[in-house]
């Protein structure tokens, strides 16, 4: 093997991974958050909702967990124009996250809320509490504490996966590691640093991640 | 110019997705005798190799797939060797898979009781004895759900390799959107394909889990 490393154009390029970096964080944040907000709804809608709408939230949940995240951000895309939904890339990367998160997060959330004990709304219930406000003070906060572990890792999954959203041209950390390599031509190097990086991100959204749950969740004994 | 009707679009589709059925499979299969390696070094092994594995599992869960995929493609170049794409996706999944792997399959081998390894080794059984005869036989049959469940996470990273050249189900429908203009027809069929390879997967993997469980009540 003749080939000799070179991380010179990292002086040159640096600036371009930084931004990469801010618009995975970026994606994650947005993505995290609704999706992890739509897979809470879904899952209330699946375990305690109406008749009519169970059906339909199965159908959603099982279309998402059987597709390829590419495909969906393609279909999302490439597709949607066509019915007159025309997204930005970031837009569209964005849309795709929450889709996709709020499928798996709705399964993980709804074994959260199966756990809970009858007599927990029962006792809600009891006490002249609505059935949302027996979901909302009773059912959810434990819920969550449950599964928190779960959807942790499930939000870095999908962190890790955004990194197909340079597919469609949104500038994340990928984008930014095909740009580099395209024009320094150090294609091992550019992906070997980004992997790194990855790498790194992936330990720190674990972290925050347990930080806040620590801090959601003070004060509550673990059940 | 040239008419597709959706029927030539589906056949196009499904000529392509012979590919990434081959590459699940290999990737499973390959991952599977790699992940079982590693799981042999991580339980089995002297502090070295339970490192190593560790490491291992972490970066491969750690890091992006399209990641690996990228340094598979561009990383064995620099060996002076011209990498196939089809070369690069399968080692790249199979590596990926291994690690996914071993890790699930060691959370089964742990969930046997620690007693089980003290009374065969208190039948002067050796490990690989201990393994072949106690405690395989019972994380097996924790360990086959979540296995089905994950050739799932498989069949779904398979679309991954399209973006390093190698054409199936996933470039097919590029390639065919390319030509006919129609993306929302092209992409909500490979969809469908992919969840007709996916969903019975996820089925009988939930309906392994609820007879296996069974079967473990009735003890």
């Amino acid at each position: 093997m003749t080939y000799t490393f070179s991380f010179t154009w990292l002086t040159e390029y640096y600036p371009v991974l930084l931004k990469g970096i801010l618009v995975t964080i970026e994606l994650i944040a947005v993505g995290g958050l609704f999706g992890v907000a739509l897979g809470t709804a879904c899952a209330w809608a699946r375990a305690l909702g109406p008749a009519w709408l169970k059906p339909l939230v199965s159908a959603y949940v099982e279309l998402i967990r059987n597709t390829p995240f590419l495909i969906q951000l393609f279909f999302i895309f490439f597709g949607l124009p066509s019915l007159g939904l025309r997204l930005s890339e970031l837009e569209a990367a964005n849309l795709a996250m929450v889709v996709n998160l709020g499928a798996y997060s709705c399964e993980i959330v709804r074994a959260g809320i199966q756990a809970t004990p009858r007599g927990q709304f029962e006792a809600g219930a009891s006490l002249a509490m609505s059935p949302i406000q027996t979901f909302r003070y009773v059912v959810l906060v434990p819920a969550l504490q449950r599964i928190w572990p779960a959807l942790s890792s499930q939000v870095v999954i999908v962190m890790l996966g955004s990194a197909v959203v340079s597919q469609i041209a949104a500038e994340d950390l990928t984008f930014a590691a095909n740009f580099i390599q395209s024009r320094s031509f150090r294609a091992f190097e550019a992906y070997f640093v980004t992997t790194a990086i990855y790498l790194a991100l992936a330990i720190l959204l674990r972290q925050a991640l347990a930080a806040i749950g620590a801090m959601i969740f003070a004060r509550r004994p673990a059940r | 110019m040239m008419e597709f009707s959706t029927w030539d679009i589906l056949r196009n589709l499904l000529l392509a997705t012979r590919w990434t059925i081959v590459l699940s499979l290999v990737s499973f299969l390959g991952g599977g005798i790699v992940g079982a390696l590693l799981l042999f070094l991580r339980i089995g092994g002297n502090r070295i190799s339970t490192a190593f594995t560790r490491y291992y599992v972490e970066l491969f869960q750690g890091t992006p797939l399209l990641m690996q995929l990228f340094l598979a493609f561009f990383g064995l170049g620099l060996f002076g060797i011209n990498v196939p794409a089809w070369l690069a996706a399968g080692i790249a999944l199979v590596l990926w898979t291994a690690a996914f792997l071993a890790e699930i399959w060691r959370g089964c081998v742990e969930a046997v009781a620690r007693g089980q390894w003290e009374a065969s080794a208190s039948l002067g059984m050796g490990y690989v004895q201990q393994m072949r005869y106690v405690i395989l036989p019972q994380a097996l049959k924790v360990a086959i759900p979540p296995t089905v469940g994950f050739s799932v996470q498989v069949v779904k990273g398979t679309a991954l390799t399209s973006i390093i050249g190698f054409v199936e189900l996933s470039k097919a429908g590029t390639v065919v959107t390319n030509a006919t203009f129609q993306p929302f027809t092209v992409y909500g069929l490979v969809a469908l394909i992919y969840f007709a390879l996916c969903w019975p997967l996820s089925k009988s993997s939930q309906a392994l889990e609820r007879k296996l469980n069974a079967a473990h009540r009735n003890h």
